[in-house]
């Protein structure tokens, strides 16, 4: 069995983030970009199904401008065993575009097992996952925080945090898998895989020839920063405080 | 004229790398030599305040007792001292005792209210609670009993505190962060606290030339945020950045782990500064151009003297830009000889793009995976004998990268590296720093810890710690880790309790052996009070006679941070 996972380029997650003078966006020149956290822990899932003996490949796909390539890189330094790039220019990946182009690349691969993060941490879409599953009509395990494979039956067995307790679902593959942040504790990428991830192979492919139409069904209509806090100020006493929280906070 | 013969001989000894003879110690006075066990005395906290006999337990006073027949006995003290005196002006700190100087005058309430007449009432604190931090060293290991702190606003403020408490001969400690190892910002008695924190502004940042100029009391990771939005970086990090302050960092000379790439304060060549003289003269060396030659460079005596000159109180810095590409590799070596191949080739390979270069031992690597929690290895499952990080910091990401992949492919294949983990994101950059800068804080967890910051010859700096592995047994712990890119070796060591026996196998056997290899006993963390008296295991005594004119022309009351820096017998009025 063969499995597919899908990598998301993101500004770094400790980076500050600062929005662009002009509201259209955040500012993503001169900043570190680095793996989407969820993607990660996605990847990690998927290299120790393959090292369980569970599956036999692990395909890591990525989608937008060139330097996604150096994201794949990392994929493939953790493990991954080949990598594939969507190259487009288009800043209109946004969910659907981004589960069509997958829904694609699935029908030319044919993974008994596509797993992604459940959310990229730079615009909070969580909905990817959820639309390949629509497109391809597959099972869906979404926010997983416990992965079990039965080879034999075909199934996958996936806990989710829900309120109050823990749902287990069944799923039978092929099917989609979406990551929560307890799941696993991704690897690091050691000297020798670094090596070795330099001659795996990075297939390079666009929307056209996947027959993917990148289409804009939403429009951002402006990106804004939250308002900044107002500074403290020092009370001498506690009369002072007392008398604050009453005429000004109006809480007591 | 014993004392300077006696002086002389050490430092004979010391060129020559000659044991000593034991006939030779003899002439030595006891605050040159501590190597027996009981007058290196760590016990009790290391020279709290004893106020009175009540305070302590028996097996304390037994202990002190003991101490102090010794001290009689080598005539250090006279005898009865202790039961004498209810309220003991006599401090221990690792070695010999401090006496409080009689030349200094106490506090009276003139003083109070002539302090509260030129600074603002709320900035005169006599309030203990308030007191009781600025008077504690963040090791909790020094413990001043100063009734005053001041916390002037302005130079000129500082100038009037300076002109009055050098003609009522009232002692001073200049204070910043206050997160000094060696208790140079820490009264020893009553020295009247001067703390700079309230003057904390920026005062102008040329963004063509990098030069920032500001107040001595800004904290360095301020500077460093508000650097950060100017696209620039302070050209020094510490791992106290979060409280420690530029002027304290500036007349304490602190590095940290970046220097190989930022340089040295003192090679910094647009750091200038103002500073405040004893008598209260206000100097204004404050350079805002890179090129100045004209006479003395006189900022440089501020530079590294701990307050014993003149109080900072504004500093100008040349700040480089900011490098957003950075990488980190934490990589395993399997003895030390290869950590120093390793910082062979990276100078050579990476050149200017090196900005740091830390290794630590096994030992070091045992306790963090041990002691902190959240740290993982970042090599499982084998533990290795060494570990190296190096970091790359350039303007190239992807450039920078390939290079330091290739650096590292080759090494490994020669066998230099056995193995290692490069960082993927600025998380895993911050997990594998966290791994070096966390041992002190392992280490505590130990219990006591004895600290010692060497410059040692590159190729000699981990004998040390074999020596001393070998020298200590179990159970006690020997580390070492430090920058093996400046040759600046931290041996730490560790063992449940402070214990005597312990610190006089350390202690001066560790100095003795730096001062053997030419080394410095204190390679960041300054001299304060800890190391006053050891000074001569890394200067000569012409160089300190020098040092102590200087401290003479300059404060010639010696009214600024007293005790510290030069060796008591000799910093004692005129």
């Amino acid at each position: 069995m063969k499995i597919m996972v899908a990598i998301k380029r993101v500004v770094d997650y400790a980076v500050k983030i600062r929005v662009k003078p002009d509201k259209s966006g955040v500012e993503t020149k001169n900043v570190k970009m680095s793996m989407n956290p969820f993607c990660e822990i996605a990847l990690e899932e998927a290299l120790r199904i393959k090292e369980a003996g569970l599956a036999s490949e692990v395909v890591a796909v990525s989608m937008g401008s060139a330097q996604c390539v150096d994201t794949l890189r990392t994929s493939l330094a953790m493990g991954a065993d080949r990598a594939i790039h969507v190259e487009s220019m288009s800043d209109r990946l946004y969910p659907l575009n981004v589960a069509k182009l997958l829904k694609a690349l699935v029908d030319v691969e044919n993974p008994g097992l596509l797993i992604l993060g459940k959310q990229a941490i730079d615009d909070d879409c969580n909905q990817t996952g959820q639309m390949v599953a629509g497109l391809l009509k597959w099972p869906q395990g979404t926010f997983a925080s416990k992965v079990v494979l039965d080879k034999e039956k075909q199934t996958a067995t996936v806990d989710r945090e829900v309120d109050g307790g823990i749902e287990t679902l069944s799923l039978d593959l092929p099917a989609i898998i979406t990551t929560d942040l307890r799941l696993n504790q991704p690897r690091y990428a050691t000297l020798p895989n670094i090596m070795k991830a330099k001659s795996k192979p990075i297939k390079k492919v666009t929307p056209e020839e996947l027959n993917v139409q990148i289409r804009s069904d939403l429009d951002v209509v402006e990106v804004s920063e939250p308002p900044k806090r107002k500074a403290g100020v020092i009370l001498s006493s506690v009369d002072e405080l007392i008398g604050k929280l009453k005429n000004e906070a109006r809480v007591i | 004229m014993e004392k300077r013969r006696a002086y002389a001989l050490l430092w004979q000894w010391r060129a020559s790398s000659r044991p000593l003879s034991s006939n030779h110690r003899s002439l030595l006075p006891n605050s040159l030599l501590t190597s027996r066990s009981s007058d290196s005395g760590s016990m009790f906290n290391f020279g709290r305040s004893f106020t009175s006999l009540s305070s302590f337990t028996e097996q304390q006073r037994q202990s002190f007792q003991q101490l102090l027949n010794i001290l009689i006995d080598r005539r250090v003290l006279h005898q009865g001292t202790f039961l004498r005196s209810s309220n003991l002006p006599v401090r221990f700190y690792g070695s010999a005792p401090v006496e409080r100087s009689a030349s200094f005058s106490e506090i009276n309430t003139k003083d109070i209210t002539y302090f509260k007449s030129i600074l603002r009432e709320n900035n005169v604190i006599q309030d203990p609670d308030r007191l009781q931090p600025a008077n504690t060293d963040w090791m909790h290991k020094y413990q001043g009993s100063s009734k005053l702190m001041l916390l002037p606003r302005t130079t000129e403020e500082v100038s009037h505190i300076m002109r009055y408490c050098n003609s009522r001969h009232l002692a001073i400690v200049p204070q910043g962060g206050n997160t000094g190892l060696v208790g140079g910002s820490v009264p020893v008695f009553d020295e009247v606290i001067v703390n700079v924190s309230q003057m904390n502004k920026i005062i102008s940042f040329d963004k063509v030339s990098g030069i920032l100029v500001c107040e001595a009391g800004c904290i360095l990771e301020n500077l460093e945020s508000f650097l950060d939005n100017e696209g620039f970086v302070m050209p020094l990090d510490l791992g106290a950045k979060g409280s420690c302050q530029i002027g304290g960092n500036v007349s304490t000379n602190a590095g940290g782990l970046r220097l190989l790439l930022v340089q040295h304060l003192h090679e910094n060549s647009s750091v200038g500064l103002e500073a405040v003289s004893a008598n209260g003269t206000v100097m204004d060396m404050l350079g805002i151009l890179r090129k100045d030659n004209t006479g003395y460079d006189l900022k440089h005596l501020f530079i590294g003297s701990e307050g014993s000159l003149g109080i900072v109180t504004k500093v100008s810095i040349l700040t480089p830009p900011k490098l957003s590409a950075t990488n980190l590799a934490f990589l395993a070596c399997k003895d030390y000889l290869s950590c120093q191949k390793l910082l062979f080739k990276a100078r050579r390979k990476l050149g200017e793009v090196l900005s740091a270069f830390e290794f630590l031992d096994s030992h070091a690597m045992d306790a963090v995976l041990n002691n902190l929690e959240g740290v993982r290895n970042p090599l499982p499952p084998a533990v290795h004998n060494f570990y190296v990080l190096i970091e790359t910091t350039g303007s190239d990401e992807s450039y920078d990268r390939e290079r330091l992949d290739t650096f590292l492919f080759r090494l490994m294949e020669s066998g230099l590296i056995l193995d290692g983990v490069v960082a993927q994101d600025i998380n895993q950059v911050s997990s594998f720093w966290r791994i070096r800068e966390g041992i002190p804080e392992a280490l505590m967890k130990f219990g006591a810890v004895y600290k010692y910051d060497l410059s040692l010859p590159l190729e000699k700096m981990y004998d040390l710690v074999d020596e001393m592995r070998a020298r200590l047994g179990n159970p006690v712990k020997v580390v070492g880790y430090g920058h093996l890119g400046d040759s600046n070796l931290h041996l730490n060591i560790t063992s449940p309790q402070y214990n005597d026996d312990i610190l006089a196998q350390i202690e001066p056997f560790v100095y003795e052996w730096t001062s053997k290899h030419r080394g410095s006993i204190s390679a960041e963390h300054g001299i304060g009070l800890m190391k006053a008296n050891k000074l001569y295991y890394s200067k000569s005594p012409e160089v300190v006679q020098l040092m102590v004119s200087i401290k003479r022309l300059m404060d010639p009351n010696g009214i600024l941070n007293p005790y510290k820096v030069l060796p008591h017998c000799l910093s004692a009025n005129n």
